[in-house]
């Protein structure tokens, strides 16, 4: 059964344990997918994605019917991710990830990809997966504020509106950050790309 | 003239400015902008698929189950994130999820890797007497009462008894007597919370939820507490043993009253007759009065 966050938030202020599950479904791949592009982790990301669920469970469970029914979904459990991550990161010694690609356990790298259309060729798999590493590593290489704002407006798709929300900034800046976010992305995927065809 | 001129090339200036930054303008037409959200939309991924079981289990929306090896045998275990939620016996591993789904209402499942080892620790920890550790249980839907005669229950020493009578009214509740043998029979994680250790006021051993009575004295013989010598107390109708040298009662197992030694040991068939000669409770096992 699919609901619209609408009528899931309705539900919820009315069994919150029993449409919990419909919740987690409902967003479980673009929260991990958030906390896997801002923290470049897969363990560090499952662990923020149920953390993520768990805190907003306490919290629903605190709130009245009313609050529960105007939450913009979307947005708010983006917003407990988003403050997840940074806390993390904030925890840590920054992360240098190297720009030609990570390295290390192949299949955790396995893990970090999209799932390939089940069509394809093996070879066109191989150039995919190549490419999506690639994409990977350099928003992970991204300033945090870029790599937040690129990561929630294209690979989430929320709106600026949304995201001014999450990330508590006027809808400006957070459009100026996406910008600055992928004009960064686009010049270093060229630069490697040029560096590819020197070496 | 000038400085209309000069206006005006500043306008013009500020406009290049802006055109020379279309490199950072969202343009739809741009086709490398394009290809550079196209590949952000692929790092969209689906969630590993423990990710839905895990967090249910860490909201308590659902449960794992394992077993553990206990002097009475293996016993099955099942725990959320809020604690332990079911100890029970059963034959197989179906029967017992059977069991919890009749009365948990809510999934269960085998846990992969058993039981996670901080808790394995603190049950074993627990069952061998050390009553710092803790262990969060989960005891939602039973009510207040229920609630305060299991907390009552794990203030008994290892190795120690006390009777129905005296859970009443330490709680506050001298007359539901018969309530508390009912709570400590539906006590859902028995051994965690040791209503092993609560027997009847005539002090005989009584009966037991974990598998009946052979099972109760099982374990306060392997915790050293001597269930023959409590059952022939009780036939002697012995319910308390003082100390004349410091005039002090207490429930035969106490430790106070087990240091007691036999030349000082004195035996008393009620408080009250106790109090006739002088004696006083034990601060520590606090006997009172009960109804036989």
């Amino acid at each position: 059964m699919v609901m619209d966050d609408d009528a899931l938030l309705r539900a919820i202020a009315r069994d919150l344990d029993g449409c919990f599950e419909a919740l987690v479904r409902g967003h479980e791949d673009r929260i991990y997918s958030i906390a896997l592009r801002l923290t470049g982790d897969a363990a560090d990301a499952e662990e923020i994605a149920q953390d993520t669920f768990l805190r907003a469970y306490r919290a629903l469970g605190s709130y009245d019917a009313r609050r529960i029914r105007e939450l913009h979904l979307r947005a708010w459990l983006a917003t407990i991710a988003v403050n997840l991550c940074r806390n993390r990161a904030a925890r840590r010694r920054p992360r240098t990830v190297s720009l030609s690609g990570p390295a290390g356990d192949p299949t955790e790298v396995e893990h970090l990809l999209p799932p390939a259309p089940a069509s394809e060729s093996p070879a066109g798999a191989a150039a995919r997966r190549e490419g999506a590493e690639q994409w990977a590593a350099l928003v992970a290489d991204l300033p945090e504020r870029y790599r937040a704002a690129v990561v929630l407006r294209h690979v989430d798709g929320l709106s600026y509106e949304e995201m001014s929300e999450v990330l508590g900034r006027p809808e400006g800046t957070v459009k100026a950050q996406v910008h600055r976010g992928l004009a960064l992305l686009r010049a270093a995927f060229e630069a490697a790309e040029r560096e590819e065809s020197i070496a | 003239m000038t400085s209309t001129a000069g206006r005006a090339s500043g306008a013009s200036g500020a406009r290049r400015a802006s055109g020379a930054r279309p490199a950072i303008r969202p343009d739809r037409a741009d086709p490398e902008l394009a290809r550079v959200e196209s590949a952000l939309r692929e790092l969209r991924v689906a969630a590993p698929v423990g990710l839905l079981p895990d967090t249910l289990v860490a909201a308590g929306l659902a449960d794992e189950y394992a077993t553990i090896d206990t002097a009475i045998g293996p016993v099955w275990v099942a725990w959320n994130g809020r604690g332990v939620s079911a100890l029970t016996q059963a034959v197989d591993g179906a029967s017992f999820e059977a069991d919890f789904r009749r009365s948990h209402d809510r999934p269960i499942r085998p846990a992969s890797d058993g039981l996670p080892p901080r808790l394995a620790d603190a049950i074993h920890r627990r069952l061998g007497g050390d009553r710092r550790v803790r262990i969060a249980v989960d005891l939602r839907g039973h009510g207040e009462f229920q609630q305060a005669v299991w907390m009552k229950a794990l203030e008994i020493p290892r190795g120690e008894v006390r009777p129905y009578g005296w859970v009443a009214a330490e709680i506050g509740r001298p007359a539901a007597v018969r309530a508390v043998g009912t709570a400590l029979a539906h006590n859902p994680v028995p051994l965690v919370i040791p209503c092993h250790r609560v027997v009847r006021t005539d002090g005989r051993i009584g009966q037991y939820s974990l598998g009946g009575a052979e099972n109760k004295r099982t374990l306060l013989a392997w915790e050293g507490a001597d269930p023959d010598g409590l059952e022939r107390l009780a036939s002697a109708g012995i319910r308390y043993i003082g100390s004349d040298t410091t005039r002090i009662v207490c429930h035969p197992t106490c430790h106070n009253a087990r240091r007691v030694t036999d030349r000082h040991r004195v035996s008393f068939h009620s408080l009250g007759e106790a109090g006739q000669r002088g004696y006083r409770p034990c601060k520590v096992c606090r006997p009172v009065s009960l109804a036989a």
